[in-house]
């Protein structure tokens, strides 16, 4: 039954969640994603019996995730960019244990305690590994507060399919706003299957024992360990890259930009467009596996590229290193949580692209 | 005949002799199901082997094997999960008990126990301990208190005693300008989401005979549902101590022991709360 609802992008999120059967959310408090444990501490445990849970750090509830997840129950949590900075030592553990869960972004502006408005100042940390070792990701930008309640169940599956964890990289603005969103049915929360292979769930009499762990201190077992993550990562790259492209077929120029800049950038090409500017939009909607052809193909077909930002340029070099040289692609910016106007980023798109105002 | 063949023999003897004495009717000790055949890497007179074999006879002696799932410190017994024939995750340095909790809180059926050094539970995990402690998490939590860190080498730990030589306190612990040892068992005995405190020692066979007892309590109360149970071990680091093994223990039992003095800190009976 189709359920239509406003709601903010972070309770949608909470809602999807529960929806999605998700067993069990850990998290702290930080502005602006605290909603997503508000809305859960209220709904979540009366509804479906799923664990809620306040710990007392962001390095304590991505660990109580890695726990969880290492059970093989589908396990989250969510914050905001000084937060998920204290959480990178347990991803990076969490992504060398191959455990499947749902972290989240509600990315706000730094560097430092920075500021409570929206920013997409953590692209790199999420997109390049954050903590340390060689891993990544699977990263979902939504644009919309719709996207914020999809990419729940999404992420949940993508995340299973690999054993791998997957981020939503949103900001504080989608996190605030209210739009209007459709709900998917309740999802029963159910047991994986296949978690007698790996997961710690109790040893039964007719199996070895299951061991979750990031620690292979022989070198060859460990560069096997490194080679097999690769291996999967180049899968991922196969067959999940997701992008949106918005008029491209006849433009001539093209504005690359994700999440919610690429919906300010949507309606800057539309005025371009009235001004005889033939201007088409690609979103990434996967960060990592980045939609690497598909702006390569694109790449051959127009005279330059602008890649919108709301920081101080780091998709930008993804772009760049797919085009490789074909056109030029520029940058344009705003940070510190400033988002940029449809009209500044026209202006900024005719300085840097054309020259001069047409 | 060289000393080498000489010894050979010997020991081909004494194999012999042990042979004809080690017979099924004779058998009084034996390796409990739940402990791996795995050689151990501890050093020797490590105090870990023990506690290792203590909850192995513990899980078989409840019959909860296929109910217990257990978590890895980093430390020594980063490698516990390679004697412990249970399912077990291996923990970030000092999470041990927040991914405790994470099992437990979605395996509420399942028997949880991290096991933990000093280092690991009373330095970088200290505030992951203290809020599990507080929070009531029905989990066991065995904590191994030597005084040092061993993986890294015998550097100061904060349980380290005042004056005690280490690597990073190479003339003694200053109490004045490195802090006074950190009594964290004392600590959570104050918590109200403790319900059993105890500090044991495993050096003495009367000793290993009262842990193995706490151990035991520590997971019929985690099935009663109880809450945080938590039990110390005073343990020995011969290598990083830079002593023998008999030296470790009559150190332990003349310098630690009064600083850490056994017995329960906390019990049904005796609520500090």
């Amino acid at each position: 039954m189709k359920e239509l609802k406003l709601m903010k992008g972070n309770e949608a999120l909470a809602e999807a969640a529960i929806r999605a059967g998700c067993d069990a959310y850990f998290g702290y408090p930080i502005t602006p994603q605290s909603e997503v444990l508000e809305y859960l501490s209220r709904e979540a445990e009366a509804r479906t019996g799923m664990v809620v849970l306040q710990a007392e750090s962001e390095v304590a509830s991505i660990n109580m995730v890695y726990g969880a997840a290492g059970t093989g129950k589908k396990s989250m949590t969510s914050s905001s960019s000084p937060g998920v900075s204290l959480m990178q030592e347990g991803i990076s553990y969490i992504a060398c244990a191959e455990l499947p869960c749902l972290l989240v972004n509600v990315n706000r502006g730094g560097p430092g305690l920075g500021t409570i408005q929206p920013s997409q100042g953590d692209y790199f940390q999420t997109v390049k590994g954050g903590g340390h070792g060689d891993y990544k990701l699977i990263v979902l930008a939504p644009s919309t507060v719709q996207e914020m309640a999809d990419f729940v169940d999404l992420s949940f599956e993508l995340a299973f399919k690999y054993r791998n964890p997957v981020m939503i990289l949103s900001d504080g603005a989608l996190g605030q706003m209210m739009e209007k969103v459709e709900l998917q049915p309740q999802k029963e929360r159910t047991i994986m299957p296949g978690l007698d292979e790996w997961a710690t769930i109790g040893k039964p009499a007719n199996r070895s024992h299951n061991v979750i762990t990031s620690l292979h201190i022989q070198p060859d077992k460990m560069e096997e360990i490194n080679i097999h993550l690769q291996k999967k990562y180049r899968t991922i790259e196969e067959n999940e890259v997701r992008v949106e492209m918005i008029n491209c077929e006849d433009a001539e120029y093209i504005i690359t930009a994700y999440g919610l800049v690429a919906r300010i950038c949507t309606k800057a090409a539309e005025l371009a467009r009235e001004k005889g500017i033939k201007v088409g939009v690609i979103r990434p909607i996967t960060l990592f596996p980045f939609p690497v052809k598909e702006i390569s193909d694109m790449a051959g077909k127009v005279k330059a590229i602008l890649d919108v930002e709301m920081n101080a340029g780091q998709m930008v070099e993804d772009v760049r290193l797919s085009v490789n040289g074909k056109v030029p692609v520029e940058f344009y910016g705003r940070m510190g949580g400033i988002v940029p106007t449809p009209e500044e980023i026209l202006v900024a798109f005719e300085e840097k692209i054309l020259g001069g105002a047409k | 005949m060289n000393e080498k063949t000489m010894l050979d023999d010997e020991h081909y003897e004494n194999v012999l002799r042990e042979e004809s004495i080690c017979t099924t009717e004779n058998l009084v000790y034996e390796r409990p199901e739940t402990l791996l055949d795995t050689p151990l890497h501890y050093c020797p007179g490590c105090g870990h082997g023990v506690v290792h074999r203590l909850i192995a006879e513990v899980i078989d002696e409840l019959g909860i094997q296929e109910q217990t799932i257990g978590v890895a410190p980093v430390g020594c017994a980063v490698f516990a999960y390679n004697y412990l024939n249970i399912d077990m995750s291996e923990a970030a340095h000092g999470r041990a008990s927040a991914v405790a909790t994470g099992i437990k809180r979605v395996m509420p059926e399942k028997y949880v126990f991290s096991y933990q050094g000093d280092g690991d539970l009373a330095a970088i995990g200290t505030a992951e301990t203290i809020h599990t402690c507080n929070r009531g998490e029905n989990l066991l939590i065995i904590f191994i208190n030597n005084g040092i860190y061993g993986m890294t080498g015998g550097q100061m730990a904060p349980t380290t005693l005042p004056g005690m030589k280490s690597t990073t306190s190479p003339f003694g612990r200053n109490v004045k300008s490195m802090g006074a040892p950190l009594k964290i068992t004392d600590l959570v005995a104050q918590l109200p989401g403790t319900y059993y405190v105890t500090r044991q020692s495993v050096h003495k066979p009367a000793n290993v005979r009262k842990t193995k007892k706490a151990i035991l309590k520590g997971f019929q109360y985690q099935k009663e549902d109880k809450g945080t149970c938590f039990v110390e071990v005073v343990s020995n680091c011969p290598s990083n101590w830079k002593m023998t093994p008999l030296e470790s223990n009559k150190f332990l039992e003349d310098q630690m022991l009064p600083f850490y003095p056994l017995g329960d800190l906390k019990t049904p009976e005796r609520k500090e709360n």
